[in-house]
């Protein structure tokens, strides 16, 4: 026979502060830890989000970014001729040969300088990149100083946006489109002529080649042959991975940071569970003793102060997580130690975050009520009654 | 108006300094100066737009040297009468005088330092701290006055050598038997000599015996010391041992 | 002395309820310390660098590299003392994972410019003579287990290839804020084997490092720098070591701000967990509040004592927590010691844990303080029995 849910709510509701406070400490913990995964999971959407299945980058061995990189013109011309490549509409192999520079900006928040991405592109560059679209202005003119510039970096840093001119390279380039990317990597880029970077930067090489497969499943007869080849030292990942990869430093810096943070910040909430629920036993030993000696097991009284402990922490749960959700408003804009550039991205919460914040804010009321459910489990009746 | 009835406590050689009493229960103006004056007074509480009376229109008088027992079923206000002559509480119309002052006047820190000087209290459940000693808890309401250590000390052996508990001084509350904390609260009550004794059931926790011992304490108390003493029961016996008893009912003196 | 003894018995009435009070206060103490004690060490690198040495770098960007003949120009600026270069190899040792910064330097003169690296003058010799030489910082090499004589090899990413030196030095800091978690070989081994087999990419520098003779021209000395390779093929950006390594440090200026911003957080938390142990404590007191104002006691005196209780109680805390701080900031210290120097616990932070604690303490105590100030004592009364 178990004891009724409505007299385990009942204690919560009757002792409101007390719930209040120890939710709410419960929910704060929630909230730092969810936030974090949401962080996370936002940065991996950005990077991971980028890129098409049947794309592949090609990069110098060894660079793990396009900026350390360098392709000499003949090695490119090499790629170019590979027989896996799709070809465009006007018989043309689908490659982009791209210099990919980082120049210092300054933000307009802070006035404080970024690395920003500043990519060579071809018209092959923008075709193989669906995820790219205009929403102010238009495609820059090849051959000229002008530039579009990725919606993040227009917002953020000053001098980038729609309609302004920004200096570098000894020039200045006019921002005559802006393009969103859809919270990928390439929202925090600039984008121009890739000749006209080539000279501006006085490069000889490109950075990186960027191609559609013909058949994606070609891509591993693709790599062998860029990379057996002894007139190339290059290496060859399919787009998205590239990217994924570019993440996984600066991700896993965060999640461990924050997960460590939210355990030992948990140890608190709990410890504010175990204090609350000692006291709702200690205050209710008269009670417990008439539902025993009424008949109900010891197995129905731990369960009932179990339940009411996990019922402290499923309200600190769904506090918590609605304080982070609040967080999805917001973007941030940070360097990723392995590109060295600046990638914005936000929080965003995902079903999974939700479960695993869940699972953790009930697992805090468990931790705490424990203890003290198993001492209103193990009272004899006769002390509970006497002491009533 | 009603008035107190009283039933002459009978010629018992320990009560010394008996007041006249005429018979209505009120004190003749021209003997000494009854010690507590109840006059006109009412309290009564507001829940949502119902007036709930507790008492109406009290008239009583205590002298000094007194032993009055105030008694009445529950709910009767006898409670709420001993909470006004104590000054912990305030009547919603009246005056109340202890030794001259209109308490009912006094604002609330003033009233907790008269409280210091003027009332020992008894209280049914010890009320005892628990966390000091006999000792400790004796010696509790002389810390609001600015005697030195020794002589706190002097006065907190001494009382508790009169309620004989001198050897359990050094114990804490849960240490101590019923009867024995009683002791302990009879003693904290007397440590600054106040004017009034004030005590609700003193003796409802306790068995017989004990009870008896205790009763017998206070009736000491007010006739070697002439203690005045306002004592809240419901048991007879209790009320035997007082000089008068004083009937409520439903707010009301009676009878 | 008879408050304190009151407050002192009072508080340890509930031991269990009391301890864990106190140790989820020292939890919280230490691990607001600890995240401040990681964001002054992220700072700390920045701060202990020089204000008498300057950083030349193309203006671009950090990632360009300048022509090395701009060395000899920068010599003749008035107010130089002397130059050296160094490049960032970002090579991989054994794996991704263990990362330490890895430059080619200009020898001797780097070393010259650098006098708080102590190197013994055998190991000096020594290093300079061998071009595949290299010499370590103290930490660096204990973290690996490495002794002068060595072969440690690096794959570069920059550079390609299989790059094997033979670590000659194992180098000290002058004092405790020098880093020691660099890895330094000869620019002129690099440069010589670039050119061999990428002919273009020879004579290139990542930065010019400079000392100059008066630490208040620094401003004046970085301008005429500038000003020298001003409309050339690389211009350049001169600024003193402080606020080139401060650049850095703003670039994770959005995760640094989070970090501070979470370590207030957990103040917070343990303030709910310690309102609601003052809460609870006050409620089943109400009894003994209201005999204590009986006897004569006044509201005030009653307010005090909870906030002495909960004060007393947060402190204790605080001060437990400020100590454990210590210990596990030593421990954090050597799993990522390469990573992060100078992690230090700083005055301030320690003075601020006080404050949080103290904090905690009195915030908690308020509204228990204050209810039981007013709690009117019939109705406290009617709580004992």
């Amino acid at each position: 026979m178990a004891i009724p849910i409505g007299y385990i709510g009942r204690n919560l509701v009757a002792r409101r502060l007390t719930t209040t406070l120890t939710a709410g400490g419960m929910a704060l913990v929630v909230y730092v830890f969810a936030t974090v995964l949401m962080l996370s999971a936002g940065l991996q959407k950005t990077l991971v989000a980028t890129g098409e299945d049947d794309n592949v980058v090609v990069i110098r061995r060894g660079s793990q970014t396009e900026v350390q990189s360098g392709i000499a013109r003949l090695q490119a011309g090499v790629v170019e001729s590979l027989p896996q490549i799709a070809l465009s509409g006007d018989g043309r192999p689908l490659i982009s040969k791209e210099p990919v520079v980082l120049i210092s900006l300054p933000k307009r928040s802070s006035g404080k300088s970024a690395n920003v991405v500043i990519r060579g592109v071809t018209p092959a560059g923008l075709i193989l990149r669906l995820q790219v679209k205009l929403v102010e202005g238009r495609m820059f003119r090849p051959g000229t100083a002008e530039v579009i510039a990725g919606r993040s970096i227009a917002d953020g840093f000053q001098g980038a946006g729609f309609g302004e001119t920004l200096r570098f390279a000894s020039r200045d380039w006019k921002i005559v489109g802006v393009f969103d990317a859809g919270h990928t990597a390439f929202d925090s880029e600039i984008w121009g002529d890739a000749e006209q970077m080539l000279q501006a930067f006085r490069r000889t090489g490109y950075s990186s080649l960027l191609f559609r497969l013909n058949d994606p499943s070609q891509f591993d007869a693709v790599k062998s042959a860029i990379e057996n080849d002894p007139r190339l030292t290059l290496e060859a990942k399919r787009e998205k991975r590239f990217y994924a990869e570019q993440s996984e430093a600066l991700s896993r810096f965060i999640s461990y940071l924050g997960t460590s943070i939210s355990i030992i910040f948990s140890f608190g909430a709990v410890i504010g569970a175990a204090i609350t629920m000692y006291a709702s036993v200690a205050s209710r030993t008269g009670e417990i003793g008439t539902l025993r000696a009424l008949g109900f097991s010891r197995g129905a009284i731990l369960t009932a102060f179990l339940l009411e402990a996990l019922l402290l922490g499923l309200i600190g749960g769904v506090v918590g997580l609605i304080g982070a959700s609040v967080m999805q408003a917001l973007t941030i804009s940070t360097t990723n130690f392995q590109t060295f550039a600046e990638i914005a991205f936000s929080f965003t919460l995902t079903p999974r975050i939700v479960v695993v914040s869940l699972i953790f804010a009930l697992g805090m009321g468990f931790v705490g009520g424990f203890l003290p459910a198993a001492r209103a489990a193990r009272m004899k009746i006769v002390d509970a009654l006497r002491a009533a | 108006m009603a008035r107190a009835a009283t039933r002459a406590a009978g010629d018992d050689a320990l009560h010394v300094g008996t007041p006249d009493v005429r018979e209505d229960g009120v004190l003749d103006d021209d003997a000494s100066l009854p010690l507590v004056s109840i006059r006109g007074v009412s309290k009564y509480y507001i829940r949502g737009d119902q007036v709930i009376p507790v008492l109406v229109d009290i008239d009583l008088d205590v002298a000094a040297g007194d032993y009055v027992a105030l008694m009445g079923p529950s709910g009767s206000g006898k409670s709420t009468l001993l909470n006004l002559v104590a000054g912990i509480d305030k009547p919603s119309a009246g005056e109340i005088r202890v030794a001259g002052v209109d308490i009912a006047q006094l604002s609330d820190a003033d009233l907790a330092l008269w409280r210091a000087t003027h009332v020992g209290f008894i209280f049914q459940f010890y009320n005892l701290m628990p966390v000091l000693t006999a000792y400790g808890n004796v010696e509790l309401p002389l810390q609001l006055t600015s005697l030195s250590r020794r002589e706190r000390r002097e006065r907190v052996d001494t009382a508790l050598a009169l309620v004989g508990l001198s050897d359990r001084a050094t114990h804490k509350p849960n240490e101590l038997s019923g009867g024995q904390q009683q002791r302990v609260a009879i003693a904290r009550a007397l440590i600054a000599d106040p004017t009034l004794i004030v005590a609700d059931e003193p003796t409802g926790d306790l068995d017989r015996t004990t009870a008896e011992e205790i009763l017998g304490l206070l009736a000491r108390l007010n006739a070697e010391l002439g203690k005045t003493i306002v004592m809240v029961t419901h048991d007879p016996k209790a009320a035997e041992k007082a000089h008068r008893m004083v009937h409520l009912e439903k707010g009301v003196l009676v009878g | 002395m008879f408050v304190p003894l009151l407050v002192l018995r009072n508080a340890f009435r509930h031991k269990l309820r009391t301890t864990l009070t106190i140790v989820g206060i020292v939890v919280a103490i230490a691990a607001f310390g600890m995240l401040r004690t990681i964001v002054d060490a992220w700072y700390a690198g920045a701060n202990a660098s020089s204000s008498a040495r300057l950083v030349t770098r193309s203006s671009v960007s950090l990632v360009f590299s300048l022509p090395l003949t701009y060395a000899q120009k920068i010599r003749q600026v008035d107010g130089v003392k002397e130059v050296a270069w160094a490049n960032w190899f970002g090579g991989v040792y054994v794996n991704e994972r263990n990362f330490f910064a890895q430059f080619a330097i200009s020898t001797p003169s780097y070393l010259d410019i650098y006098p708080e690296f102590i190197l013994p003058d055998d190991e000096r010799r020594a290093f300079l003579a061998d071009r595949l030489g290299a010499i370590a910082g103290r930490k660096l090499a204990d973290k690996y287990g490495w002794k002068v004589g060595d072969q440690i090899p690096l794959r570069g990413t920059i550079y390609p290839g299989t790059w094997t030196f033979n670590l000659r030095g194992i180098y000290d800091g002058a004092d405790e804020g020098t880093d020691t978690s660099t890895f330094f070989f000869h620019f002129d081994y690099l440069n010589e084997t670039i050119k061999r087999q990428y002919p273009g990419r020879g004579d290139q520098a990542g930065v010019f490092v400079e000392s100059i003779r008066d630490a208040d021209d620094a401003a004046a000395v970085s301008q005429a720098i500038d000003t020298t390779f001003k409309n050339s093929l690389a211009e350049t950006l001169t600024e003193t070591e402080k606020a080139f390594q401060l650049g850095f440090v703003s670039m994770s200026e959005a995760i640094l701000l989070a970090i501070q911003a979470v370590s207030y957080v957990v103040i917070v938390i343990i303030m709910a967990v310690m309102a609601n142990t003052m809460a609870m404590t006050a409620r089943e007191r109400y009894g003994e509040y209201a005999t204590f104002k009986a006897i004569g006691f006044s509201n005030g005196f009653v307010a005090m004592l909870i906030f002495a209780e909960s004060v007393g109680i947060a402190v204790l805390g605080g001060l437990l927590g400020i100590a454990a701080t210590f210990p596990l900031a030593s421990t954090f210290a050597h799993t990522i010691g390469s990573i992060l120097s100078g992690f230090k616990v700083s005055q301030q932070t320690v003075a601020l844990q006080f404050a949080a604690a103290l904090i905690v303490g009195v915030v908690a105590a308020a509204i228990p303080a204050w209810r039981a100030a007013r709690v009117r004592i019939v109705e406290g009364l009617r709580a004992i029995g």
